[in-house]
């Protein structure tokens, strides 16, 4: 598919080049930069929303809010504890499913399968990208949880549950919801999402570089291992970033399935909550300048923090393997 | 190619180590077996996924469904104006978050390149894929409701439209980044302005992978609930008024799923297939529309 | 790229015409309570053809409903919980209720048949805050005798979404046992002590379904339309009743309607015999001055229609109507709506 090289030759306005070109050179750059503009006003915009709204709750709470694991909107005590805990392990185990898989299938369908094999497989992969959250939501609860209740939790608490130490993730009341329910269905939700955007860098490479390779008697995997990933690192930690940037903020999915409740907990299977989900979850019955609303608006600004601080390690991270 | 030579090289080597072939042999089979492994598991979890829409949502699957408006339970509504609110929506949030999108990923990969302007857009970018929908919600609310003093379809589509955005920044300024600078320069000697390189040139040969992107943008703003409760609001009769509230479908599922009349409920399901079923066949013909000109 | 582009301005275009859209006569919104979301669409539906007035009503969920009446980006808000009279006369809000509902525990026992288990409020409040671990503890033995109550977990269940139904619940618990009142409290939604949470009157439903010894709490016409376990509860008079819609019309016609401010009357637990004890009432928050007064006129309309004529597509619903007296009170509070309706007034 894109081992093409891109028409040259087709694009009958080249040869057309005119001093009008100059004019449209700088109106075209001139929208560009309006349009990152945009992007920067927006991001702004609704920090903005979520740092006024929310300082009222920080105030009151000060820098306890961020270890308090306490959310009772009966005395009005609000900390962040509990949901921050649990978007950062869902996201977590999220992403430690979903980045193997993706790469699986990215590379089964670029390197291995045959073209009337990878097609349809690599057209389905790209479909369940596209179903929507909420379907997402609704597929685990109905699906999944009672799954998870009868038989993956109860076996996973008699085999490993008894273990020292680790034995601890393990166990708890098998509800079906929880933790562990959660960061599958994320990883779910966003193997497609990684697996489409690494399947299109893997497609892009410049099919040279690799048929060199396999011209040396590599085999697939060190021709994977060694020239396509090296060469891609960039794009597909972007598609990995794609993947936990919709981890971090995803809502529906999460919302049904994570049991939903504000207490943290040692084992994978103890019920959570997510900030975005505790947000979708409390929102409509906040009332206008409550301090109930503004603990759910710092939430939104700490979720904001820890995407800043996800994406500047792994921009820290691309440095370093570059040089 | 040389292939005599290269040929010969890897004889030798194979030669000298046999051992060592048989390591890499073992290494590739079983690297093939896990991601061979790695595919099935996700075609297994779309198979159960569209399952379970169609076992539980073709039962409420009638010609009623199309032509009629919700309405109480037990007086047999339809989906009908809930569906095409939602096509208005997701359309008018594409047709204004896309090109947005397209040029802000453009300006990342063409005209930001070293510039702290562009290091900052392209940071802010990833941070609003995060951003929680029902908080862009709010900020909507905020400049496009709450001064209005009404709710509105085109809040409800521009709501979406910023949840579209940055998917496509995303994806866009990734593909330009592989379009070989050796394309840039030949078209650029050749005489053409900056602006046809990027967009005829550059553009083009990365269409494909930036079609992904605003087809991921169209699947995820689809099926949002959160940012359109507090915008469009929803409405149960006939509006395709973008100054008034407007129905959709996942605000239709949200409110019917939890309900406690059986034909709401089915109706929810019903809905839940529908939005699945429109995305998955605009995926399916826009693939094919895109694959079939000239990329393979 | 610039197919796909031209493919949906086209698209677009073709909708156009349709943009300006079919006027109504009056056309008026409301949005909040959840639980009142079934019957205003279905009186909606139902007046629209007599009235011409066209009720787009949306559950956002009762705090969002008195938000937004507040910012009057609606015609009315609903609340189930009412809203406290300083604020009501500070934002220009008249209060009035509509219909009146139940809350029901509902169980997941084997062997125990709907009505079949007896509970107090206090036995309540022990299951939800984990005082009371299994089900064949001797509280709950000692109110059903002769019932083999399995040794099985108690597995409280909650809303997990802010919502009037959790207010209500737990406004009974904190009404009769003090230390529910003074240790958890009441409100749309509660640091719960134990159990867990799901989304939804539905999401509790499935989660109790689907766990052995579950316990949970739901609207009364979900419960009934679902056939769901539900208990028999202990009345002040000291006998078991179970919920219908009989038994929350006693509680509505023992509730002190006289004594209560802005018609936010006390429902929970009322004297009359045969009285479910957990009943409430949902509210309407009408703006005293509205911005376009023929709106504010119509939403009275319409409710003077609902009283009226819309008693028995509310008993298909399964929510109560108000006693004829209060109905009457609240036909006189409208007066104080600017622009009201001569007929009204």
């Amino acid at each position: 598919m894109s081992r093409e090289r891109p028409p040259l030759s087709g694009s009958p306005t080249l040869e057309t080049a005119q001093p009008s070109g100059k004019l449209g050179d700088w109106l075209f750059a001139g929208i560009a930069w309006g349009c990152g503009i945009i992007v920067l006003l927006l991001i702004l915009g609704i920090i903005a929303v979520m740092a006024l709204g929310g300082s009222h709750a920080l105030q009151v709470f000060g820098p306890g809010f961020l270890v308090h694991a306490v959310w009772n909107p009966v005395v009005n005590h609000y900390g962040a504890a509990a949901p921050v805990f649990g978007t950062l392990v869902t996201s977590f185990i999220g992403l430690l499913v979903a980045v193997p898989l993706a790469f699986g299938v990215a590379f089964f369908l670029t390197e291995m399968a045959p073209d009337w094999l990878s097609n349809p497989i690599g057209t389905a992969v790209e479909l369940l990208a596209a179903v929507p959250s909420i379907i997402f939501g609704m597929w685990g609860f109905f699906v999944i949880v009672p799954v998870m209740a009868q038989d993956v939790q109860p076996a996973l608490i008699d085999s490993i549950g008894h273990a020292p130490i680790i034995g601890r993730l393990f166990s708890g009341a098998p509800f079906g919801t929880g933790l562990l329910t959660g960061g599958l269905i994320l990883a779910v939700m966003i193997t497609p999402f990684i697996a489409a955007v690494m399947r299109d860098v893997f497609n892009s490479m410049p099919a040279v570089l690799k048929e060199s390779a396999y011209g040396l008697g590599s085999t697939r995997w060190e021709v994977m291992r060694k020239v396509v990933l090296p060469w891609s690192r960039v794009a597909v930690s972007g598609g990995i970033m794609l993947g936990l940037g919709r981890a971090l903020g995803e809502t529906m999915a999460i919302t049904f399935v994570i049991g939903n409740s504000n207490r943290i907990g040692a084992s994978l299977f103890s019920p959570g909550n997510t900030i975005a989900s505790l947000i979708a979850l409390e929102f409509p019955e906040s009332p206008a300048g409550s301090l109930k609303l503004s603990a759910l608006l710092a939430l939104g600004l700490i979720l904001m923090v820890i995407s800043f601080i996800t994406l500047a390690c792994s921009r820290l991270l691309l440095r370093e393997l570059r040089v | 190619m040389s292939a005599t030579v290269t040929q010969a090289a890897s004889t030798r080597r194979v030669a000298t180590d046999a051992g060592r072939a048989r390591r890499r042999r073992l290494a590739n089979l079983s690297a093939t077996l896990l991601c061979a492994v790695a595919t099935a598991i996700v075609l297994a979890a779309l198979i159960s996924i569209l399952a379970t829409l169609v076992s539980r949502g073709i039962g409420g699957l009638h010609l009623s469904t199309f032509t009629r408006m919700t309405s109480p339970p037990g007086s047999g509504g339809g989906l009908l104006n809930p569906i095409v609110g939602s096509i208005i929506q997701t359309l008018l949030a594409v047709l204004f978050g896309a090109p947005v999108g397209l040029l802000a990923g453009v300006f990342l990969a063409e005209f930001g390149t070293g510039s702290w302007v562009a290091d900052v857009v392209r940071f802010v970018s990833d941070m609003l894929l995060s951003a929680p929908s029902i908080l862009v919600g709010l900020f909507v609310y905020l400049i496009l409701v709450g001064p209005v003093g009404h709710f509105s379809g085109f809040a409800g589509a521009m709501s979406l439209a910023i949840l579209v955005i940055p998917i496509v920044v995303r994806t866009t300024e990734d593909m330009l980044r592989l379009v070989p600078t050796s394309m840039r320069e030949a078209a650029s000697a050749l005489g053409a302005p900056r602006w046809k390189v990027v967009m005829l040139i550059c553009v083009r040969a990365a269409r494909r992978g930036i079609a992904t992107g605003i087809l991921l943008a169209v699947a995820r703003v689809s099926g949002e609930t959160a940012p359109l409760l507090f915008t469009s609001l929803g409405n149960l009769s006939w509006s395709v008024d973008l100054r008034a509230p407007m129905a959709s479908l996942p605000v239709t599922i949200y409110q019917y799923a939890g309900s406690a009349y059986d034909d709401w409920v089915q109706l929810a399901w019903t809905a839940a297939l529908l939005i699945t079923a429109g995305v998955l066949i605009i995926n399916i013909i826009a693939r094919i529309g895109l694959g079939g000109r000239d990329s393979t | 790229m610039r197919a796909a582009l031209f493919a949906l301005s086209a698209g677009i275009a073709g909708l156009l015409p349709l943009v300006p859209g079919t006027a109504h006569a009056v056309d008026i919104t409301g949005a909040g309570s959840t639980f009142a979301a079934p019957i205003y669409g279905a009186w909606g539906a139902a007046a629209k053809s007599t009235l011409g007035i066209a009720l787009n009503y949306q559950a956002l969920g009762s705090g969002a409903g008195q938000n937004q009446v507040m910012a009057r980006t609606v015609d009315f808000g609903a609340s189930d919980a009412p809203v406290a009279s300083a604020k009501l006369a500070s934002n220009a809000l008249l209060q009035f209720p509509t219909v009146i509902g139940g809350v029901v525990p509902i169980i997941n026992l084997p062997g125990i048949a709907p009505n079949q288990l007896h509970l107090t409020g206090t036995v309540l409040a022990g299951l939800f805050d984990g005082d009371i671990a299994t089900w064949n503890d001797r509280q709950i033995a000692a109110l059903n005798p002769g019932v083999a109550l399995p040794d099985i977990a108690v597995a409280p269940v909650h809303r997990a979404d802010g919502s009037g139904t959790t207010f209500v619940f737990t406004s009974y618990l904190s009404k009769v046992s003090p230390g529910w009142k003074s240790n958890v409290g009441a409100a749309t939604s509660i640091s719960w002590p134990s159990g867990a949470g799901a989304r939804g009157n539905d999401g509790v439903a499935a989660v109790v379904r689907n766990t052995r010894g579950g316990l949970g709490y739901v609207e009364y016409a979900f419960a009934d339309k679902n056939h769901l376990t539900t208990v028999e509860l202990k009345d002040a008079a000291g006998a078991f009743v179970a919920p219908d819609l009989e038994s929350f019309s006693k509680a509505a016609a023992a509730a002190d309607w006289g004594s209560a401010h802005e018609f936010a009357v006390d429902m929970l637990d009322t004297a009359g015999a045969g009285a479910w004890p957990i009943v409430s009432t949902t509210f309407v928050l009408l703006p005293i001055n509205p911005k376009d007064p023929a709106r504010g006129a119509a939403v009275i309309k319409f409710f003077d229609w609902a009283f009226t004529n819309g008693g028995d597509i509310a008993k298909q619903l399964q929510y109560v109507v108000l006693p004829p007296a209060v109905q009457a009170s609240v036909r006189q509070a409208w007066s104080h709506v600017s622009g009201a309706p001569a007929a009204v007034r």
